[in-house]
């Protein structure tokens, strides 16, 4: 098969979402407006962080400008106000993610936090010397680094599972891993460096029915699909905010209550207590008790915004639209002369990774940001899987809902414009 | 548009194509390994060093346009000199790419001028000098690797 046949096959091309009002949407964005270099500002960078809508900038003003005091402490009419958007945020995202309880849902500062918590805490209470992590090899370095810390504390084994050509899960080597010793396996939804969607409720029933627990991260799933925690079977899920067009600095950690129950606290401090002594500290249930101190307030406000605004654009919209960008885009990208798509997989979102002959992706970056058009160049934080490909560094685009195929058009031909510079 | 044709001079895409001492060399007594952690790029710069004068210099590793070209060209410019004029040298090159001091060029390091474009994208500046801290280290000579951040 040739290229754009391979292409063909592995993108599930819906067609044009209807209903879905790409001009109104951008209309949302006011940072699109904007024009670097005199150019329309073709934004391609969402993996790394979204835009901001409208909306979330208005309640994120709003909690300042009208319901901003402490939370769970006052008894006063402001922080009454303040606690009820706070709390109202944790069953956005409860409802959000189809998770059983609002008690599930623990806001943390981002993904980053989420993993190390569940490493530290869990990991650092049930895994012991000699039992096994099984990672992928595409892991961003979020969920990698955390489970080394528990190797060189614990002595833990930290197992890699292979991935093909392609950039997919060899779905039944990595069952073959799955061992005595394996106790956790902490994967990633979507690929942030490749866009492979992981076969995630496969790998739950795997795992989960030889009683091993699984972390999935959702950082790039949420943002394009609808998520069901209780479909997918996980045990723990994280997600960041700020790529889900909310603010940054907030994210969520999803676990089961039992596990919440069972698990020591990652901090101390207010907040995480239910009454302390010099002897002796009872803690709050969850999920307060792992919430020490006074949280990221309009955060968690404007990521409950988010998913209000998401919701309203509707997710399976959201989902058609960008597939049409991505399979557009890559069919167009793949086109071109002595370009190379990095992770070819069957399902995927959001993400084109790829690499030009001769032509360093950071060049690329530099010409293309020229145009007006900002993508991400180096190793999107996933440094072994761009070892896996002979790479040190790629050009990613990455799709949002405000993208368009005009915005791929806008790529290509600045892809042009870098090798008329190139030779 | 002008600033990228001054960016991507056709020295610098000539130093890209076919960058100078290039590859290992046989024979060296001082190296070191520079590190860009923004892009995984990674330069490693070998000395000859007898005496006190750099009688051999190359370099290796992936790089984009601006830090292979600029690697290239330090090679050619440092090869002969003391190390205190390579010193120099790299002090030179970091305040006129970094546009903290206006620099005179001699005739000799007029090839430098190629890269004046960096001059205009800040955030390429750690790729112009990524080797040059590569081979201030080599001097230094304590084999640690560096990075420019
Ligand atoms: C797949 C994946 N996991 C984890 C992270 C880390 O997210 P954050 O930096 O928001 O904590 C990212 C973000 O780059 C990501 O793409």
């Amino acid at each position: 098969m040739n290229q754009i046949d391979r292409v063909d096959n592995a993108v599930k091309l819906k067609s044009v979402a209807t209903g879905f009002d790409l001009t109104r949407v951008r209309e949302d964005f006011p940072v699109l407006c904007q024009q670097p270099h005199g150019r329309r500002l073709v934004f391609l960078d969402s993996a790394a962080s979204a835009q901001k809508p409208r909306p979330v900038i208005d309640a994120v003003r709003h909690c300042y400008e009208a319901e901003y005091a402490n939370v769970h402490r006052g008894v006063y009419w402001l922080s009454e106000r303040a606690t009820e958007a706070f709390d109202g945020a944790r069953e956005k995202v409860r409802s959000f993610v189809n998770a059983p309880k609002a008690s599930e849902i623990v806001f943390v500062r981002g993904a980053t936090e989420g993993i190390n918590l569940v490493a530290s805490s869990y990991g650092g209470t049930f895994l012991d010397a000699g039992d096994e992590v099984i990672v992928s090899h595409m892991e961003h370095h979020s969920n990698i680094v955390p489970w080394q810390f528990l190797r060189d504390q614990r002595g833990i084994v930290l197992k890699v599972a292979p991935i093909n050509d392609d950039g997919e899960l060899i779905l039944d080597k990595f069952e073959a891993m799955l061992g005595s010793r394996t106790k956790l396996v902490a994967i990633t939804h979507v690929a942030n460096a490749l866009g492979t969607i992981l076969p995630v409720k496969d790998i739950c029933h795997m795992a989960r029915s030889r009683g091993i627990r699984v972390l999935v991260d959702g950082c790039q799933a949420v943002p394009h699909a609808s998520v069901d925690i209780q479909d997918l079977g996980c045990d723990f899920y994280v997600f960041s905010g700020h790529k889900l067009y909310g603010p940054s600095g907030v994210g969520v950690l999803y676990a089961r209550q039992e596990l919440l129950e069972l698990m020591p606290p990652y901090q101390g401090g207010g907040e995480m207590i239910e009454s302390v002594t010099f002897d002796k500290t009872d803690y709050a249930a969850p999920p307060y008790k792992f919430e020490a101190g006074t949280p990221n307030i309009a955060g968690v406000i404007g990521l409950g915004a988010a998913i209000d605004y998401v919701r309203s654009i509707g997710l399976d919209q959201i989902s058609a639209h960008e597939s049409d960008v991505l399979g557009y885009g890559i069919r167009h990208l793949a086109e071109i002369d002595g370009l190379r798509l990095i992770g070819e997989a069957r399902e995927r979102a959001g993400v084109i990774s790829f690499v030009l002959d001769n032509v360093h992706a950071h060049d690329v970056g530099t010409i293309l940001d020229q145009e007006g058009i900002a993508v991400r160049t180096g190793h999107h934080c996933a440094q072994p899987v761009m070892d896996r490909f002979g790479v040190t560094s790629t050009v990613r685009a990455s799709i949002g809902m405000y993208n368009g195929r005009d915005d791929i058009d806008a790529l290509a031909t600045g892809l042009k414009r870098v090798k008329d510079i190139f030779g | 548009m002008s600033d990228l044709r001054e960016l991507y001079q056709e020295i610098i895409l000539d130093h890209n194509r076919s960058p100078r001492n290039f590859g290992a060399p046989d024979q060296s007594n001082r190296t070191a390994k520079g590190y860009n952690p923004l892009c995984g790029d990674i330069v490693t710069v070998y000395l000859l060093l007898e005496g006190n004068v750099v009688q051999d210099i190359r370099f290796e590793g992936k790089g984009c346009a601006i830090s292979i070209a600029s690697a290239s060209i330090m090679t050619e410019l440092i090869v002969g000199k003391t190390e205190i004029e390579a010193r120099r040298l790299f002090q030179f090159f970091h305040d006129f790419v970094t546009g903290e001091e206006t620099v005179e060029f001699s005739e000799e390091l007029e090839e430098l001028t190629a890269l004046s474009g960096v001059r205009d994208f800040p955030m390429r500046v750690k790729c112009a000098t990524l080797a040059w801290h590569s081979m201030a280290a080599a001097l230094d000579g304590d084999g640690a690797a560096v990075a420019t951040e």
